[in-house]
């Protein structure tokens, strides 16, 4: 309980440090960003979103930085991160949760099952190490050396264009309107299929590899040895003794993964064209939408920092030794 | 401890010679084709109802081997080239060997009737489970369903048969001493009641105090229980005062087998008397270390004919050419349980008389009991 109460303390102060550096970065650009942005969209801005602006930028002359500061965070704790530009008048923050769920469910979903397969394929490719299976290895190997926009290019060109069975880009029917209906989930299971098959290929080998070798380590270990002399059923000494102890090095590769999810979709978005955070980050880079951008990052730190933290946990919960000398 | 041993070996009485565990010809190879390493070399040997067997040597001359696999637990890349493992349950005479059983077969023989204590056994206990999960879980396996609440009240009682207090059920192995830990594991491998027990050097990794109070706990449990033992260790000085019967293997071979007194004060093998004279008597008069030249030999290159002729004082030709089976003493008669593989005690082959150290009279024709002592 105490280790968990210092964790939760370091994470705090972490993200109080990331939302801090967060504030002070638009502080630190050179020029007047704020005129050139005016400019650049002739006049479309308005008053509102100028002095907006004025305060991202700490331009606002008339009050102090520390001033700034606690706007900054008042402005955060109400959900406020001013207004797109990309998007405008939308602010930043309805921008964000219209495109989160997407990314959080494509990607999100294939991540795990990306884990959740390799993890599986690797205990048995493992525990049945010295036989054919391990004629699969290579192939594995192939898969996770390819890179990944490679990997979503091609997927394009077979399923999407060649052979026309997936929808090339977008994240639904551009003739429905979002909603939960029947027909509109449909339609975005359908979209997601092919970027998300892309994903799971990719990921899915690095997870075999990784657990198949953590396997073969484990199998020899003597308690491995003393579980088959016990005459336990072979299912329990293959996932109570050896896969129990060869999954724990993955956890927190799976958990930094999941802390990817929001920051590595870029590409997977950009090359589906697919309605995620990773998309809008995109346009947002493009366009210079400075309140947007900031917006991204805060959540990207932050997903990165409750992945970590949940790391953690998962590994308190499932080693005890980490338990007692944290 | 002298105490307990002789209650034990008093129990071993010539009737009572009913074989638990027989090892018969048994052959292991580390490797395939030719590049194989003959770790174990047509090894025979008897366990009988009651009895403590000894099986010494120096290190890496197959004796964990020959614990793997005579449970068949053999990592690869060990395979067993010929041979049997023939179980015969003394109480209800079931059983069979070992090594042709179907797997369901096997896992249901394992620990109800042979538990094994590894060598090493720091690294014995699964780090991410409760060592009370782990002495039930062996428990429940063999049992039927539902059997969850006595198989806790079972894992209790083992923890108090070895000295651990109750509490401990709980604990994870890290947070245990070096000697709890191996005292779960021996409370482990007695969880069913087992038959027979393989101890693979259960005390090695621990200190001189802590080995003894192991070693008197299995020996006073042993004498509770009633299982028979084969203790794996390299200190004959230990199988002299613990062991009925000592196995001395050299080589992948068992070169003699007689009973511990046998051994101590008649030694039939040059490499006995070698390795009697490696350590000082901890009884009697002292006598001069000597130890034995040279090294063992590499399992790839055995020399031809007795695996032990380089080192040995006594070799003669015939050693170097005739490979010596493990067969009845110069004194056969005199003592028919004891068997040595020297060819000083073929007459057929053996020109002059076996040499004194190793011809020591036997005192009085006898089955292999202790009372003489
Ligand atoms: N995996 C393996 N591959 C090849 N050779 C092996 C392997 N395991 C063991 N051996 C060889 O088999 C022989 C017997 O090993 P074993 O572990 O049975 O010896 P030991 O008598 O138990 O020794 P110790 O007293 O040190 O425990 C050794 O010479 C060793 O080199
Ligand atoms: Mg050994």
């Amino acid at each position: 309980m105490r280790f968990l109460l210092r964790r939760m303390g370091f994470y705090l102060f972490t993200a109080w440090a990331a939302i801090t550096l967060n504030f002070f970065i638009p502080r630190l650009l050179p020029g007047d960003p704020v005129q050139s942005l005016i400019n650049k969209y002739h006049g479309r801005l308005s008053t509102d979103a100028i002095d907006s602006l004025r305060v991202l930028f700490g331009l606002n002359t008339h009050t102090t930085v520390w001033q700034d500061y606690l706007t900054y965070w008042g402005n955060l704790l109400h959900g406020d991160f001013g207004i797109s530009f990309t998007y405008f008048p939308t602010p930043v923050a309805e921008v964000m949760v219209q495109s989160l769920p997407w990314t959080l469910m494509l990607v999100g979903i294939s991540t795990i099952l990306g884990f959740v397969l390799g993890t599986l394929a690797g205990v048995g490719l493992g525990w049945r190490r010295g036989t054919w299976l391990d004629s699969l290895l290579p192939v594995a190997n192939f898969f996770s050396a390819i890179p990944y926009f490679w990997l979503g290019l091609i997927a394009i060109a077979i399923f999407g264009v060649a052979l026309p069975i997936f929808p090339a880009s977008g994240g639904y029917d551009g003739g429905l309107l979002p909603s939960f209906s029947l027909e509109f989930i449909g339609s975005a299971i359908y979209h997601a299929a092919l970027p998300a098959l892309t994903i799971v290929l990719s990921s899915v080998a690095g997870w075999i590899l990784g657990m198949r070798n953590m396997m073969v380590t484990v199998s020899s270990e003597d308690y491995v040895t003393v579980a088959q002399a016990k005459g336990l059923p072979e299912r329990r000494v293959m996932f109570g003794y050896a896969a129990r102890n060869a999954v724990l090095p993955s956890i927190s590769g799976f958990a930094l993964s999941l802390g990817f999810i929001v920051g590595g979709t870029l590409v997977t978005e950009m090359v589906f064209s697919y309605p995620g955070i990773g998309y809008v980050l995109f346009q947002a880079i493009g366009s210079k939408d400075y309140p947007l951008m900031q917006g991204v990052f805060l959540i990207i730190t932050l997903s990165v920092l409750v992945a970590n933290m949940v790391a953690d946990f998962a590994y308190a919960f499932l080693d005890p030794r980490t338990r007692q000398e944290a | 401890m002298t105490l307990t041993t002789e209650v034990g070996r008093s129990a071993v009485s010539a009737s009572h010679r009913q074989p638990v565990l027989s090892i018969r010809n048994l052959s292991v190879d580390y490797g395939y084709d030719n590049n194989a390493v003959h770790a174990l070399h047509d090894v025979s040997l008897t366990l009988h109802a009651g009895e403590v067997l000894g099986l010494a040597g120096e290190s890496g001359c197959g004796k964990s081997t020959l614990a793997y696999a005579a449970t068949r637990l053999l990592p690869p890349p060990g395979v067993v080239t010929g041979g049997e493992v023939l179980f015969t349950s003394s109480r209800d005479g079931h059983g069979g060997d070992l090594l042709t059983m179907t797997d369901a077969q096997l896992r249901a023989q394992r620990w109800k009737d042979t538990a094994i204590v590894f060598q090493g056994s720091m690294n014995s206990l699964n780090p991410v489970y409760t060592i009370g999960r782990q002495l039930m879980d062996g428990i429940t396996a063999h049992s039927p369903r539902g059997f969850r609440e006595q198989a806790r009240v079972r894992a209790l009682e083992l923890l108090e048969m070895v000295g651990i207090p109750k509490d401990r059920l709980g604990s994870y192995p890290h947070q245990l001493s070096g000697g709890m830990r191996q005292r779960v594991m021996i409370a482990m491998a007695l969880a069913l009641e087992p038959e027979v027990v393989i101890m693979d050097e259960p005390t090695t990794a621990l200190d001189v105090v802590m080995q003894r109070q192991i070693v008197e706990q299995i020996m006073s449990l042993k004498n509770e229980l009633g299982f028979s033992v084969i203790f794996i260790t390299h200190d004959v000085s230990l199988l002299l005062e613990l062991a009925d019967r000592i196995a001395i293997m050299y080589a992948g071979k068992i070169v003699e087998d007689a009973s511990a007194d046998e051994v101590y004060r008649m030694p039939r093998h040059p490499y006995t008397a070698g390795l009697l004279h490696s350590f000082p008597p901890l009884h009697g008069p002292r006598r001069e270390l000597g130890g034995i030249p040279g090294f063992p030999p590499d399992l790839m290159k055995l020399p031809t004919g007795c695996n032990f002729h380089p080192r040995c004082a006594h070799a003669f030709e015939a050693c170097s050419v005739i490979e010596p089976p493990l067969g009845p003493t110069s004194f056969e008669s005199a003592e028919p349980f004891r068997s040595v593989a020297c060819l000083l005690h073929d007459p057929t082959v053996n020109p002059g008389p076996v040499p004194v150290e190793l011809s020591v009279r036997p005192l009085l024709v006898r089955p292999p009991s202790k009372e003489t002592v």
